[in-house]
């Protein structure tokens, strides 16, 4: 399948990132071209497969609804860019 | 031309878990920002989810409630977008194979009854909370919420005004509390609904183009936000305009709805299986001890009530509007307790000092052998219905001993009949006045001569039998 | 002879019996890391002071003693999360990040008396087959340095062959234990989806990524699993063991066994030839070096069978559309918001949500954030997404025939051996193609081992890749076993990686 830059430019949207003009020529090249060998995969028939996303047939796996203490509040805002030693802070981000 | 508005719910409902959704941390709502946090529901990088149990019984109880089938085998997603708010920028949630699907809820209103069809109930996680500061200009983020269980309950667009909205809703509240599934608390946002409001011309099959509206956070601005959008919509495609399918966000202040985000350039969740958690299978086992542990529903205790007891549909309504309350309305007459003196202390008493203590009906120490034992004795005529409600004043905050108060206040009711004629003679003999008022004509002044001889006694004889030992002496 | 030409429980023996101390043994690694790691680069983090510490702790808890590895030295590749020890993944985006906690490998590690030297440089968030792609500079191999190490483990690979460590602890999504050991002669295992937690790990690709070992010899991969594998709660894809559930009837592992189980006792053992993995495109030296493991065993009376193995051609983009999904969703969250590094010069939250994610990631992690975007993408799920679900059930399913007639596979584990530095940046789809004999392995969520079985005309390691059936760790490490004891291609070691 062809892919153009404004496709490149959707997925980029998409992700959080953005490509200057060169950069994003040869991503769109790049992926045109993997996109293109992962198409090989038509030549199998899949009908009726039931796609797998586990290998293993485990199921059920629960927690008991029982607390456990939280992690120090202190120790999860020092990981923080930027915190006011009781909230994460960003720019204003409220609609 | 009429037109006619076309409404679907997605419900929010936060669940009364002890804990997380995939985490151990608590649910309790409040607390300092990020205090009731660890490295799973903060989204630090390897931390892993694992489901609880609860969450999982929860949501399949809330389905059979809700007549939904169960999804035997069921997954989560994961639903892709970046917000401050969704630490890990997915939220886990459910698209392709939702716990349960297909349900009905019936409705009342005064316009007759319907039947509103469930679309899915799903399970997910709840997001944190972004607070704003306008002096810095910069927004907080407490991720306190984050990854409480929520479950949500989408509607198939089966409403057609607002009265049935909120019928449906305070139905589900009603069931989710009976379930013990949740507290729906909407001033603290463990319920949250939002509308999704089309219009069409009266008799039109088709669907409209709708929008969805976001943060109603009560009956009354569910209300006025869908009177608002129809008349919106209908006045955009009266003047030949037309309406776009958008998030729409109800402000409480002003009155009105404003455009949040266009959904036509948004959003592609690019949902997949979450391949950190394995699927769910549940077996016909637990569906049916599930399924054997439901409790009564509201509407059914109603019906029984009125069956069994005859109680008035008022008296059913009040009574059965918490499970705790039915609960200690069954206690009582279990104990022995005549249903409608049961439902009377229920409606008058209890919900008055529990309203006089802004205490809700789960909360309170009074059991049901308490009561029914003052309904007993005042049954027996050992105590009088007045001093009955000061017994009831001073046992209910700690379930107290009737007996015992009784005892050491000495508040039994006096049955000396003797005693009764003595003090009534003495009291007549003393107030001439009253005696002549009477005599007259004058009714009222028996009140007062029941109220001398009342305490003269202490209050503890029967009125009934005062007001007949004096009109026997005063028509003598 | 030092302690640095001693096997990790031949060291492990020694510090038991009280000829090499615990403290000695680490001074000798720090030595040879501050001797060779400037060229190397194998190291992100050296934590020598911890080290030190921790080492005179074990040195005077002696007698608490349990695990044949105690005391000895080792390092963790740098996307394993370790409390107060910054873990980069390689990524200028993480940089600066000091977890709260410790992975659950980590945890057990400690346990077992294990002593980190320190964080190990890798293939930026593992993406990558060369290790070049690291923020922090690629990593040399130690046998020449114009060649690459492999990847993603490459610093793993690199400090072990040049004995700046006994073992490390590495991690594996498509063959990034298994395809540096090979480059760099060493033993190292990729187990069974599911026998080690992933808690802590910081994720690539969920439903493919698993921790493992890379040692010197089989001997040694035995008694690290030993300590790495076993059930946690903590992530719901862990299996239980056989005594960890009762009453649980589902798949589940023997955990502990492995040293124990070494015999070198193959009579009988079925080893299935795939014909598919010796045709075109294979180096003939490196075909060659493979098939003598055949032989080796067979003279300790295994068997041989040859089988056809078509559906392995599709395992490649099967892979990498499985792979780059996941990676788009589980790298979503680096933003600069709650860890890690934020873009200093930003306008407003997208903003600076975009720039961070920007500088903060390389080329080839935001090649693969955006084909996985692609193929979940509305309109595209069906077509890439979905469909290379199901070759996956399709591969899974040939594995499991190909179990009912051989007890292991042997194949190479790269097409070649280590390529100079450089080569392959250019080319990203090439790069994917070389991992065409490892990534079925992850697919399937099958053991992997890998292990030195010659050499090429450049005097370069050559590595043989074993496959078992789940839960075959044993089976595959006794095979390695059986063919070190008449060997001794696992006891090379490079002299001092001259420049060829």
């Amino acid at each position: 399948m062809k892919i153009t830059t404004e496709l490149v430019d959707h997925i980029c949207g998409l992700s959080c990132l953005e490509l200057q003009t060169e950069e994003k020529q040869d991503m769109t090249a790049q992926l045109e071209q993997i996109v293109a060998y992962m198409d090989v995969l038509n030549e199998l028939d899949t009908t009726g497969i039931e796609p797998m996303s586990h290998v293993f047939p485990l199921k059920n796996v629960l927690r008991e609804d029982e607390e456990l203490p939280s992690q120090d509040r202190a120790e999860l805002l020092a990981c923080a860019p930027a915190s006011d030693g009781e909230a994460f802070l960003v720019p204003k981000a409220v609609e | 031309m009429t037109w006619e508005t076309v409404i679907g719910l997605e419900t929010h409902v936060e669940l009364a878990t002890r804990t997380k959704i995939f985490c151990s941390c608590t649910t309790r709502f409040g607390g300092a920002p990020n205090t009731h946090c660890c490295p799973v529901c903060t989204g630090m990088p390897g931390a892993l989810p694992v489901l609880s149990r609860a969450v999982l019984d929860y949501a399949v109880k809330t389905g059979l409630a809700l007549g939904c089938s169960i999804t035997r085998y069921s997954k989560f997603d994961r639903k892709n977008y970046f917000y401050p708010d969704l630490p890990k920028a997915y939220q886990i949630s459910q698209l392709y194979l939702p716990i349960a699907r297909d349900g009905a809820v019936d409705i009342r209103t005064p316009a007759g009854d319907r039947t509103i069809r469930i679309h899915e109930l799903h399970m997910e996680e709840d997001a944190g909370k972004l607070v704003h500061d306008p002096w810095t200009d910069r927004t907080q983020i407490d991720l306190n919420r984050c990854g409480v269980p929520l479950i949500e309950i989408v509607t198939e667009p089966d409403f057609r005004t607002a009265d049935e909205v909120i019928a449906y809703l305070e139905k589900l509240r009603e069931t989710l509390r009976y379930l013990g599934v949740s507290d729906c608390k909407m001033q603290e946002g463990s319920l949250r609904c939002d509308v999704n409001l089309s219009v069409r011309p009266m008799g039109s099959t088709g669907l409209g183009v709708r929008t969805e509206m976001k943060n109603l956070n009560s009956f009354k601005a569910i209300a006025r936000a869908i009177a608002h959008e129809a008349d919106r919509q209908i006045e955009l495609i009266e003047e030949g305009k037309r309406v776009i399918q958008e998030t729409r966000r109800w402000d409480e202040n002003k009155d009105a709805t404003y455009a949040m985000r266009s959904k036509e350039d948004a959003q592609d969740y690019r949902y997949f299986p979450e391949p950190d958690l394995p699927p769910i299978e549940l077996s016909e086992g637990y569906l049916e001890s599930l399924r054997a542990a439901q409790p009564e529903l509201a509407e059914a205790k109603r019906e029984r009530y009125r069956r069994m007891y005859g109680l008035p549909e008022y008296d059913c309504r009040m009574i059965t509007s918490d499970r705790a309350l039915a609960e200690l309305f069954e206690g009582l007459v279990e104990l022995g307790a005549p249903p409608k003196q049961g439902a009377n202390w229920i409606m008058g008493e209890v919900l008055g000092a529990l309203s006089a203590r802004g205490k809700e009906p789960k909360d309170m120490a009074l059991t049901p052998p308490t009561l029914a034992r003052l309904i007993a004795l005042v049954g027996e005529g050992r105590l009088n219905r007045n001093t009955a409600v000061k017994v009831f004043e001073a046992v209910f905050d700690t379930d107290g001993d009737v007996d015992a108060h009784i005892r050491e206040h000495g508040l039994e009711q006096l049955n000396d009949d003797a005693l009764v004629r003595e003090t009534a003679a003495r009291v007549l003999a003393a107030d001439p006045r009253s005696v002549a008022d009477y005599r007259a004509g004058k009714e009222k002044a028996l009140g007062a001569l029941v109220g001398q001889v009342m305490r003269e006694l202490k209050g503890r004889a029967d009125p009934r039998a005062v007001n007949a030992v004096l009109r026997e002496l005063l028509a003598q | 002879m030092g302690p640095i030409e001693l096997t990790a429980l031949e060291l492990g023996a020694a510090i038991k019996k009280g000829e090499v101390s615990v403290v000695e043994a680490v001074q000798a690694a720090l030595e040879a890391i501050s001797a060779q790691d400037r060229t190397l680069n194998a190291f992100i983090t050296v934590a020598g002071e911890q080290a030190l510490d921790r080492a005179k702790r074990l040195q005077a808890g002696m007698k608490d003693a349990s695990s044949p590895l105690y005391g000895v030295p080792m390092a963790i590749k740098d996307n394993i999360c370790t409390m107060g020890v910054e873990t980069t993944c390689a990524s200028k985006i993480l940089s600066g990040f000091v977890p709260p906690y410790d992975a659950a490998v980590v945890e057990r590690l400690r346990d077992a008396g294990a002593v980190s030297l320190g964080k190990l440089n890798m293939d930026e968030f593992a993406m990558g087959s060369t290790s070049e792609t690291s923020s922090y500079g690629p990593v040399k191999n130690p046998w020449d340095l114009d060649r690459v190490p492999g990847g993603s483990s490459g610093g793993a690979a690199a400090a072990v062959a040049a004995g700046l460590g006994w073992y490390a602890v590495g991690s594996d999504t498509g063959g990034s234990i298994r395809q540096p050991a090979s480059y760099c002669g060493l033993t190292g295992m990729k187990p069974t989806y599911g026998t080690v937690s992933r808690y802590g790990l910081v994720a690539y690709a969920s439903s493919l990524d698993q921790i493992g070992p890379l040692c010197r010899d089989a001997a040694d991969c035995a008694a690290v699993l030993d300590v790495l594998q076993g059930h946690d709660r903590r992530d719901a894809t862990s299996l239980p063991g056989r005594h960890d559930r009762p009453g649980w009837t589902g798949p589940s592992a023997d955990y502990g066994h492995l040293l124990s189980g070494l015999t070198g006792d193959v009579r009988g053992l079925r080893i299935g030839l795939p014909v598919d993995c010796y045709g075109d495109g294979l180096d003939p030296e490196v075909r060659r070096a493979v098939l003598t493991v055949a032989e080796v065993l067979k003279s300790r009376g295994a068997e041989v069978v040859e089988l056809s193995f078509p559906v392995l051609g599709y395992a490649v983009p099967t892979y990498y559309i499985i792979a780059a999904a996941e990676a788009s969703s589980n790298l979503s969250r680096f933003d600069g918001v709650r860890y890690g590094r934020r873009a200093e010069h930003h306008e407003g939250l997208a903003d600076l949500y975009r720039k961070t994610r920007t500088q903060g990631f390389g080329a080839e992690v935001k090649r693969r954030i955006l084909l996985g975007s692609f193929v979940l993408s509305s309109g595209y799920y069906d077509a890439y997404y979905k469909k290379a679900l199901q070759v996956k059930a399709v591969i899974k399913a040939a594995f499991d025939e190909a179990f009912t007639r051989c007890d292991l596979l042997l194949t190479p584990v790269a097409p070649t051996t280590a390529p100079r530095l450089g080569e392959s940046l250019s080319d990203p789809l090439q790069m994917y193609l070389s991992d065409v004999y490892t990534v079925s392995v992850n697919l399937a969520g099958l053991p992997g081992l890998s292990m030195p079985c010659g050499s090429d005309s450049k005097g370069l390691p050559i590595g043989a890749q074993l496959i078992g059936p789940h839960f075959g760790e044993g089976v595959l490490l006794n095979a390695a076993h059986a063919f070190q004891l008449d060997t001794d291609h696992h006891e090379r070691v490079p002299k001092g990686g001259e420049p060829s």
